[in-house]
């Protein structure tokens, strides 16, 4: 299959990893701050085939695990609303809030619904005129444009009963976040797609402010060990800098037509991320000629929420100071079938993926 | 566990196996291993006795319906556990304002299964509920059939040795892609059909030539990925499979690509997982390749003796990682 196979074969990927090992002069860890990676790193059985000083550790890239709890009880209080459908991607429903989840209210009867993408949840509302319909918009750069497009076309067919929540990030703040929070890092597998996006040339304050090199990779294996090599090439030459690995899919400037929808339609706001606490300019709102679409704008909601367990590092594990193993939830009771932290959500949260690809010595 | 019955439980991975373990299996002294179907010793005579229940939506879809989809399984449970399937017992539960001619397509459906799979539908019940009170029609079978002779270990797995060899009949996950597609909320299209199939002669092609075949399970809902684990947790052994010799057509691939779903984890509804004795793999696969339902058949991993019943999967690329139950459904990915 093309695009695949060649990205997965064996004899490929074995020179990578020879390269790999050849390269190695000393310890070197790089953090992946996208789900998509942390997920195909794990399913492929990655670490399993790097050296024992290249340590491969998560950052905030999965949608889903960096959605904070109010976000999640506020989207649970509106879905006690008598006239509400609540759509949203499937991930979500799975997350605790602080009391309950999507999927516990769905259950007990709140009008939850799974949608692919916005342009579902605006057909929902053009079937349903007599309910409010909510989108719970989640995700970076990379889904944010979709969510701009639907909400171009909900102005333009003046629906009135469409409305967002909003809780979409921009990823360079946060990798900003976590340089400063203190993670020992020594560069950066830049996320492949929402490059493909915004531009490789978003990463560029990486090397020159902060000294770190950074790849933006694809993600199949091979994407991945090139990166890899990559990274460790620049470490070794101390010559930081962003290079495109995923160049089938990635240029310098990104996808105009999408830069455009989405300034159009979004400004940046200080959002709250879980792990990271809030940062500045890291969050999209909609600017003033969509706020009718607003849900917090249109219907405000309070909600009174408790901190996530004491002894989950969900935090931790996005800032990338731990991994899921250091977790003292991890495996004990926290698993995917009863999470406890966002990280054990979404098929790319870090502790999904580790507990459900262990990787076996 | 949760204090309501969510989607999750239905899935046929962790959840569903917590629920029945926990609310069924004690009330009911059900004894350990719960297999496919039932062995029932009376007087001289050994039958299999077993029953399934269909939900699907759509209830037409490429490849079938509920009503094929009903006879199958039931042969299916009854094969593998290595009986020949003889009788079977269908209910109905139907939503007023179901249209007769689609009641009557499924049942022709379920007539013309039951011929090629040669089992008799013989006795059954209709109820008809208010509308909204249940999503169109379900159905309900029970099936019998006459164990062959000296086969009740065959569902137990006790004959299982490390070293003994893994094969599959064929390319996993179309089922459930045939069902995804054929809903219209995808927003794709395939030409995948369901694999829904009665596998009855096939398995009795297989047992008649060799003897070294030591468990055999149909690989449905929670995919191959449940009934590796399932087995793994009843022999108290460890699993390797080898990703590479995994059949998984290319539509199906690109569909778990696009989606971030993992074939492993996918329903089937035509395929079986043999346990054969080391050196006699070869032998059965070519056996299967004579039979259309198994002309893809390959042999995908072995037991290997590991007291942490681990199932571990050898990537495409050489590392190694764990294959677990899957936990609940499988959710498109965001992005």
């Amino acid at each position: 299959m093309k695009y695949i196979d060649e990205f997965r074969n064996k004899d490929f990927v074995t020179k990578l990893v020879d390269l790999i090992y050849r390269s190695v002069i000393h310890n070197y860890t790089f953090m992946e701050v996208c789900g998509g990676h942390t997920s195909a790193i794990q399913r492929f059985g990655i670490p399993s085939l790097l050296p024992e000083n290249v340590r491969l550790i998560s950052g905030p890239g999965c949608p889903v695990c960096v959605t904070g709890t109010d976000f999640i009880d506020k989207a649970i209080a509106y879905s006690k609303m008598e006239d509400v459908i609540i759509t949203t991607y499937g991930d979500l429903i799975k997350v605790p809030g602080s009391s309950s989840s999507l999927e516990k209210e769905k259950a007990a009867g709140a009008n939850i619904r799974i949608v692919l993408s916005g342009l579902d949840a605006l057909e929902f509302a053009r079937l349903n005129a007599a309910k409010k319909i909510i989108f719970l918009g989640i995700g970076f750069e990379t889904t944010a444009p979709g969510t701009a497009v639907t909400i171009k076309l909900a102005a333009k067919e003046n629906i009135g009963n469409f409305f967002l929540f909003s809780a979409h990030k921009l990823m360079p703040p946060a990798m900003e976040a976590i340089i400063k929070n203190g993670a020992s890092l020594d560069g950066f597998i830049c996320p492949g797609h929402v490059a493909a996006i915004t531009g490789s040339s978003i990463f560029d304050f990486i090397p020159e402010r902060y000294n770190l090199g950074c790849v933006v990779t694809g993600f199949e294996p091979a994407d991945i060990l090139l990166s890899i090599l990559m990274l460790i090439k620049m470490v070794n030459q101390n010559t930081p800098k962003v290079e495109i690995q995923y160049n089938r899919a990635v240029t310098l400037c990104g996808n105009l037509i999408a830069q455009r929808c989405l300034s159009e339609v979004f400004e940046s706001c200080d959002a709250s991320w879980r792990g990271l606490g809030v940062i500045p300019l890291s969050g999209l709102k909609l600017r003033k000629d969509f706020e009718r679409f607003d849900i917090e704008n249109i219907l405000p909601i309070k909600i009174v929420f408790k901190e996530d367990n004491e002894l989950c590092i969900c935090g931790e594990i996005l800032r990338g100071l731990k991994t899921p193993e250091d977790c003292p939830l991890f495996s004990e009771i926290c698993f995917p079938e009863n999470p406890l932290g966002a990280c054990m959500v979404s098929n790319e949260g870090a502790c999904n993926s580790w507990y459900k690809y262990r990787f076996v010595k | 566990m949760n204090d309501f019955i969510s989607l999750n439980h239905g899935s046929g991975g962790k959840l569903t196996h917590e629920l029945i373990e926990k609310v069924f299996v004690k009330r009911f002294s059900m004894s350990e291993p719960l297999t496919d179907s039932f062995i029932i010793k009376e007087s001289g005579s050994t039958l299999a006795f077993t029953t399934d229940s269909y939900v699907v939506d759509p209830l037409f879809f490429p490849g079938g319906n509920i009503g094929k989809l009903a006879i199958c399984g039931t042969v299916n449970d009854l094969a593998v556990s290595g009986a020949d399937p003889m009788y079977i017992a269908a209910s109905f539960i139907i939503e007023e304002g179901f249209p007769i001619d689609d009641l009557v397509l499924i049942a022709d459906s379920m007539a013309e299964e039951a011929a090629k799979a040669g089992v008799k539908i013989v006795t059954g019940d209709t109820k008809v509920v208010d509308k909204g009170k249940c999503d169109k029609l379900f159905i309900t079978t029970s099936g019998t059939g006459i164990l062959r002779p000296d086969m009740d270990y065959i569902s137990t797995g006790k004959m299982i040795k490390p070293g003994d060899k893994l094969i599959i009949n064929g390319p996993l996950g179309n089922h459930a892609i045939a069902i995804l597609g054929a809903r219209n909320n995808m927003a794709f299209r395939t030409t995948v059909t369901s694999d829904c199939a009665s596998l009855n002669h096939l398995i009795h092609k297989a047992l008649q030539s060799c003897k070294e075949i030591l468990f055999m399970r149909d690989v449905t809902r929670g995919g191959l990925a449940t009934v590796l684990n399932e087995l793994a947790g009843m022999i108290k052994c460890g699993i390797m499979v080898t990703e590479a010799s995994i059949p998984v057509d290319d539509q199906v691939r690109g569909l778990c690509e696009m989606l971030g779903f993992d074939p492993l984890f996918l329903a089937n509804e035509g395929k079986v997982l043999m346990v054969v004795s080391a050196g006699e793999e070869n032998k059965v696969v070519e056996i299967l390749k004579s039979d259309p339902l198994g002309s893809y058949s390959e042999v995908i991993g072995e037991i290997i003796a590991d007291k942490r019943e681990l199932v571990v999967l050898n990537t495409s690329v050489g590392g190694k990682r764990i294959i677990d139950m899957p936990a609940g459904i499988q959710l498109p990915r965001i992005c």
